[in-house]
Parts: structure tokens; sequence; C-alpha cells
């Protein structure tokens, strides 16, 4: 999905930290996607590198943490592994099971000087 | 210009007036705890954690937007389905029916043309259009001055009619008591399945286009299968905006939701009033 509009998102995140830590370069940049987050993960580094271009993370090494979906079925209580949102659950067959991990997209972490 | 904000984007138009960017710091940003890891000389490199989701600033946005339509007992509702599958014609027909009983008003959302919010302004409420240029799903941000610019009444009814694309509006929460997903049958049975988080984040689904059925050899149950395994809760009705078959079940499912805003607003009411 837009993967353009999450990138300015996080480069407004870095912005607004470098402003209140007072940093001037980024050189990496943890952060964690979900498998079930519908983030592109290529479109994401291809939209960051161009909207991070003459800013403070123009140099910045993206580091993406990628994080498997898990359930917890509503049904049984089975905590589970979770690849599609149509998953059944594999102990009681039921459809609904909330998703507790897999939705990530956020930044963790960065080096900065 | 902005009373609340933050981002936007200068490719974004409401009424064809740009929607401005923001430069400005927030100071209420300032809830994303930073560690220092270790703070020494300023050339040094050093680690700061930050802990902040991506979407975070669209979600405060859209939590002040809800705050505003409980005070108000306005409910909102957010349209989101692909392209052409009749939002717009769905919407005409539910003014309709309901413009004599409550006030109504509506934001038109897509990429180009007013097109849309000319065709709602014709049935008599007021309709405003955001163009959101090369951009593919509203915010919550856009959303925020869509409604200081509305004048919205009391105990109405706003809707949105999202960008026509059934990818990325479902991950932005714009502050609506409920997504409704419209699924026109001409698309196939499978949108469900391959579409997975719209009809999830959907609390609603409206099959519409079922004036069709003789000419397609769409399978109906079957969509409604995919759809559960979604979303067990999703609640369908079969429509025909054309027809107007079914819409007196969607109608209402509005109403007995506007009961529900109006509750929500004496709760707030009587919640501040003790607070
Ligand atoms: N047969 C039939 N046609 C319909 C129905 N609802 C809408 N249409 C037709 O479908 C076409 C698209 O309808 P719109 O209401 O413009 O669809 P939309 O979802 O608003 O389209 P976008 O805003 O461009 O995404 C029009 O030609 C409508 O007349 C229906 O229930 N039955
Ligand atoms: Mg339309
Ligand atoms: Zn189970
Ligand atoms: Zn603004
Ligand atoms: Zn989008």
């Amino acid at each position: 999905m837009h993967e353009l509009s999450l990138a300015e998102s996080m480069l407004q995140i870095i912005e607004d930290a470098a402003a209140e830590q007072g940093f001037t370069r980024v050189k990496k940049i943890w952060m964690e996607v979900g498998r079930l987050s519908c983030v592109e993960k290529d479109a994401l580094r291809f939209g960051f590198s161009v909207v991070v271009d003459g800013t403070v993370a123009q140099q910045a090494v993206l580091e993406i943490i990628d994080i498997a979906g898990r359930g917890r079925c509503e049904r049984c209580s089975s905590e589970i592994a979770v690849t599609t949102l149509y998953d059944a659950c594999p102990n009681c067959g039921s459809y609904a099971i909330d998703i507790i991990r897999g939705n990530e997209m956020r930044i963790t972490e960065m080096e900065v000087e | 210009m902005c009373a609340t904000c933050g981002c936007g984007t200068d490719q974004v138009h409401v009424d064809g007036k740009i929607l401005h960017h923001h430069d400005h710091d927030h100071p209420e940003d300032a809830h994303a705890h930073m560690h220092v890891h270790c703070a020494s000389d300023m050339n040094v490199s050093r680690r700061v954690k930050i802990e902040r989701a991506i979407l975070a600033q669209n979600d405060r946005y859209a939590q002040s937007n809800r705050q505003f339509l409980a005070e108000h007992g306005i409910l909102m509702l957010n349209l989101v389905s692909s392209p052409g599958s009749g939002k717009t014609t769905l919407l005409v027909e539910t003014i309709r029916a309901l413009q004599n009983a409550l006030p109504i008003a509506v934001i038109e959302g897509d990429q180009q043309t007013d097109q849309d919010a000319a065709r709602i302004r014709a049935t008599g409420v007021s309709a405003l259009q955001i163009n959101t240029g090369k951009g593919c799903h509203l915010d919550a941000h856009m959303i925020g001055h869509a409604m200081q610019q509305l004048t919205l009444q009391e105990n109405s009814i706003l809707f949105i009619e999202n960008v026509g694309n059934l990818v990325c509006p479902a991950g932005f929460d714009l502050g609506e008591a409920h997504k409704v997903v419209i699924l026109s049958v001409t698309e196939g049975e499978d949108k469900p399945l391959k579409y997975p988080d719209m009809f999830r984040a959907a609390d609603l689904m409206l099959l519409n286009k079922c004036d069709l059925l003789p000419y397609l050899s769409f399978d109906v149950n079957r969509t409604i299968e995919y759809a559960h395994r979604v979303n067990p809760s999703l609640h369908i009705i079969q429509v025909s905006a054309t027809q107007g078959t079914g819409i007196p079940e969607w109608i209402n499912w509005i109403r007995n939701e506007c009961r529900q805003a109006a509750i929500t607003q004496v709760k707030n009411v009587h919640s501040l009033q003790s607070g």
C-alpha cells in the first residue's frame, strides 16, 4: 500500500526526533514490520530513499526486522502461527482469530550523530 | 489557518484549495519517550530508542476527530471499495431515504475531479470534495480539516466516500464509527480473500448490484463464506443501489447506529459534567 506516504510519516518521526534530540545525521534506523501489515518492504525502502534525499536521514541504512504473524483463537484460546488473515485455527477450525503479532509498523531505534 | 495540525501534502486539495504543508513542531509529539543511550559529544554516534508506530500521528488525528464526533452525537461512516462499486449511487439513494429525517453531510475523496461531490450536492445536502492528487487514500488529518469546513450539525450523519481502492484505506483510521465495505457482484467472489485487510477492517459489507445476478455466474454464498473467513463478525446486506432492493435494511442499520451515536453523546456529556 501507499509506501510513499508511510515513508513520509517515517521521515516526520525522524525529523521530530532530530529537533528534540539535537542530532544532525541518522546513520541507521531499526524498524519492525509485521508480515500481516501489508507493507511491501522493497517499496518502503524505495519510497524511503526518495523522501530522505537532502534530509538528516539521507544516508541512513534501513534495518527492517521482520515479525511473523501470531494469533489467539477466540473459540479455543490456543495461540497459533498466522500467515494470512483467513487462516483457520488448526486446533478447532474457527476463523475467529485475534491477531496479536504481525501488524507492526514502527521505528524502534536509531543510530545518530 | 490550521488549528489542529501537523502533516499534509501540497498535492491535497479540499474543495479546490491546497491543504497546506505544515512545518511547525508538534509539542504533543513529545509523548514518544526517547532514551538517549550515550549522550556525549554531538559528533559521536549514539543510539536513540524511539518506539514509535509509523501511523501514530494519523491515529492521533483520528482520535481527535472521534472525540469531536462523540461530543456532537455525529455518526461518521467511511465507505470503502474498489473503483466503480457504486458508492456514489448508493449514497445518493441513501440520502434520498434519510434526508427528511436527519441532517446529512458528505466528504468525497477522489484523486481528481469534483464530479462525485456535484452528484451529492444535487440532492441538496452539503458535500466537500477532497482531491488527493497522487494519493491513494484519505487520512485523518484531511478529514479533520474537512470537518472544520463543513459546519456539521448536532446528531447528524457524516458519510465519507473514500478513494476507490480496496487496499490502503484499510490501514487508515479516520475516526469513523464504522468502515462500510461495498463489493459489487461484477468484481468476483474472491475479493474478500484477495484483499483481506479491508474486509477485516469493515463492520458492514454491502453486496451491491445484486440486480445483475441473473446475468452473472457470481456465487453469493461463496462470497459470504469467504468474507466470514476473514471477518466472522462482518454483517452483510445484499442491495441494489439502482433498483432499491435491500436499501431499507441498510437504512435501518444506519438509524440504529445513529441511536448509538446519540447514546455515546449523552454519556460523553455526563462524564464531562461529572469529571
Ligand atoms: N446495475 C447496477 N449498476 C449500478 C448499481 N450501483 C451503481 N451502479 C453503476 O455502477 C457505475 C459506478 O457507480 P458509482 O456510484 O459511480 O461508483 P463509485 O463506487 O462511486 O465509483 P468511484 O467513486 O469512481 O470509485 C455507474 O454506472 C452506476 O450506475 C447497481 O446497484 N446496479
Ligand atoms: Mg464515487
Ligand atoms: Zn481454536
Ligand atoms: Zn493541517
Ligand atoms: Zn494509500
